[in-house]
């Protein structure tokens, strides 16, 4: 069962390039970059105990960054992911150190309002950022000087980052260090008695979560080749949130899984309707009302019963 | 000196309109430890209403407009509190989420019906002449505006503290269950308190249409804004919320003014400060 299960996994990850076409190739792509932005979000909401409504900003920014550095500032590609890397993981500290103050709903408003004000930043430094225009005719890199224009080999690109993503932050929430982390979020005070230091865990984690939020970033650039505000948006913060909700929060499936799911019904919806807000307004009332653990743990909960339940 | 009087109008004209909008946020959040996000989208919702109200029919009271928006939205409000959030008291963080599906529900359909172009919204025509003061001209509107908040101000204080149904808001507020131990029905007091809230907001959204007209994006504009005010000013506290939004009123106002771009880091500056040094806000009691 569980081999059977790892084939279907590796299956589906390994053969879209040979069986689809560029439109299911390229899609397969962007479900990869939504899953390492949901999974990096998944640490803060699911292992720490941390809801923010502000992850668009390291997306976001990291984007904004690698596109400045790359079409206005000539810099090669491989600088300038280094240096907006560096520069979200700052941004995430200093972000850390102001939203930690508080926890539970304040922590949550004061994520929101620090990225409702990058966003604002964004249209309105229109000089920097080039406002609601966004910034296009960006290129893609070429790691090794190998090309990654074709869809194909984009989304090789992008499988190899997102397995050492997902691969990363396993060995982190599975690590000692992760064990306290889920501690600080079960029990901060008894954590605390015992020597941990819960403000500490929680910012170290924050930092982590904001640097896999940059690579998504990048990727998401990348892909794109363009960038614009609503990328720092409530709706795309909202969105990962929603993904991981609804794969189930606290797994590492989960986000993976939301985040397909909520990509899915994005690009289907809208070939359709075209009202995206107004439908993912009324999915997130579906899964908190209807399936409040997420689409990952009511599965196992269901082949569980059915494991046990007498042929 | 023209310069910064009207500015220093502007600002407290907008600080009126952010107390309208903070103060049922503040309410809500203290009563039933819920972050309303939708708070936005309910302001936004009556500044649509008087953009047809008043264009529809000319001539048309911009108080009665308020009062009508008013009782709508909180209609709407107490219906989205009772059938969705009511199942959700033991799920807050379910329940945020329901409020930001809401606000989004509610932007896009207000972007269905009253399309993608911003609205203005009519002046009323009594008080479009300009106020005269010791050699100085003031738009009337305003003036009348910052009355209104100082008045909203006075009215919820004495609501809530002269009150039978105030001194009972502030007992569940408090300790919500020993409220309920001592028979307080803090259950029917949440959809009040949610109702009044979601009322306040959009009333206030109609006066603020004057100034700010009714455009898509409005909400997200203005949520931000109720949200550093009461983190400034302490959750669940009137005078904070008081307060808080007549300083970001001046601080957004005078830096959007003084430094266009840069106005939105400079609403950082109260906010970090604050969260630095006084965690719960200037009033606060509650931490969030």
């Amino acid at each position: 069962m569980k081999w059977f299960a790892i084939a279907v996994i590796a299956a589906s990850l390994l053969l879209p390039p040979f069986l689809a076409g560029d439109f299911y190739i390229n899609l397969a792509s962007q479900i990869l970059i939504a899953a390492i932005f949901a999974l990096s979000l998944n640490l803060l909401v699911g292992f720490g105990g941390m809801t923010s409504l502000g992850h668009a900003s390291y997306l976001g920014v990291a984007a904004y960054i690698s596109a400045l550095l790359t079409s206005r500032y000539g810099l090669g590609h491989g600088s300038a992911a280094v240096v907006s890397i560096a520069g979200t993981v700052a941004m995430a500290a200093i972000f850390g150190v102001i939203a930690l103050r508080a926890t539970g709903l304040g922590f949550l408003m004061i994520t929101l309002a620090l990225s409702q004000v990058l966003w604002g930043l964004a249209y309105r430094m229109s000089n920097v950022t080039n406002g609601d225009n966004g910034i296009a005719g960006l290129t893609r890199p070429a790691p090794f000087g190998i090309s990654i224009n074709s869809p194909a080999s984009f989304y090789w690109f992008v499988l190899i980052v997102a397995a050492f993503a997902f691969l990363m932050m396993a060995i982190f929430v599975s690590s000692a260090f992760g064990s306290s982390l889920k501690g600080v979020r079960d029990q901060p005070r008894r954590m605390a008695a015992l020597g941990f230091n819960p403000w500490l865990i929680r910012w170290i984690t924050f930092i982590y979560a904001g640097f896999w939020g940059g690579v998504s970033g990048l990727l998401y650039v990348y892909y794109h080749k363009y960038i614009h505000p609503t990328s720092l948006s409530t709706t795309s913060s909202a969105e990962a949130l929603l993904g991981v909700i609804a794969g189930g929060s606290g797994t590492m499936g989960g986000p993976v899984v939301g985040a397909a799911v909520v990509l899915l019904i994005k690009n289907y919806a809208s070939a359709y309707v075209e009202r995206w807000n107004m439908l993912l307004g009324l999915v997130f009332l579906f899964i908190v009302l209807v399936m409040p653990t997420g689409i990952v743990p009511g599965v196992s909960r269901l082949t569980a019963a059915i494991r046990r339940a007498p042929p | 000196m023209q310069f910064w009087i009207i500015q220093g109008l502007n600002s407290l004209s907008l600080g009126g309109l952010l107390f309208l909008l903070s103060s049922g946020f503040s309410l809500i959040f203290g009563l039933m430890r819920l972050a309303n996000l939708t708070h936005g989208a309910f302001f936004m919702l009556g500044t649509y209403f008087a953009a047809s109200a008043m264009r529809s029919y000319e001539g048309l009271d911009i108080w009665v407009t308020a009062i009508g928006a008013g009782v709508m939205v909180a209609a709407i409000g107490g219906l989205f509190e009772r059938l969705v959030l009511s199942r959700l008291r033991a799920n807050p963080l379910g329940q945020v989420l329901v409020t930001l599906g809401m606000s989004f529900i509610i932007s896009d359909a207000c972007l269905v019906l009253w399309g993608g172009d911003s609205i203005p919204v009519p002046t009323p025509q009594n008080l479009q002449a300009p106020t005269r003061f010791f050699g100085f001209v003031f738009p009337t509107y305003r003036l009348v505006l910052v009355g209104c908040a100082v008045a909203a101000a006075i009215v919820l204080y004495f609501l809530l503290e002269r009150t039978r149904l105030g001194a009972m808001i502030r007992a569940g507020v408090d300790d919500s269950q020993m409220a309920r131990a001592v028979g307080i029905p803090v259950s029917n007091l949440s959809t009040i308190v949610f109702c009044l809230g979601a009322g306040i907001a959009g009333a206030g959204g109609v006066l603020g249409g004057p100034i700010l007209s009714a455009y898509p994006g409005l909400d997200a504009d203005m949520l931000p804004l109720a949200l550093i005010v009461v983190i400034l000013g302490g959750i669940g506290s009137l005078l904070g919320a008081f307060v808080g939004s007549f300083i970001i009123g001046f601080i957004y106002t005078f830096g959007t003014a003084l430094f266009p771009e840069l106005a939105y880091i400079i609403l950082f500056l109260p906010m970090i400060f604050v969260i630095a040094f006084r965690p719960q806000g200037l009033f606060g009691r509650v931490g969030a």
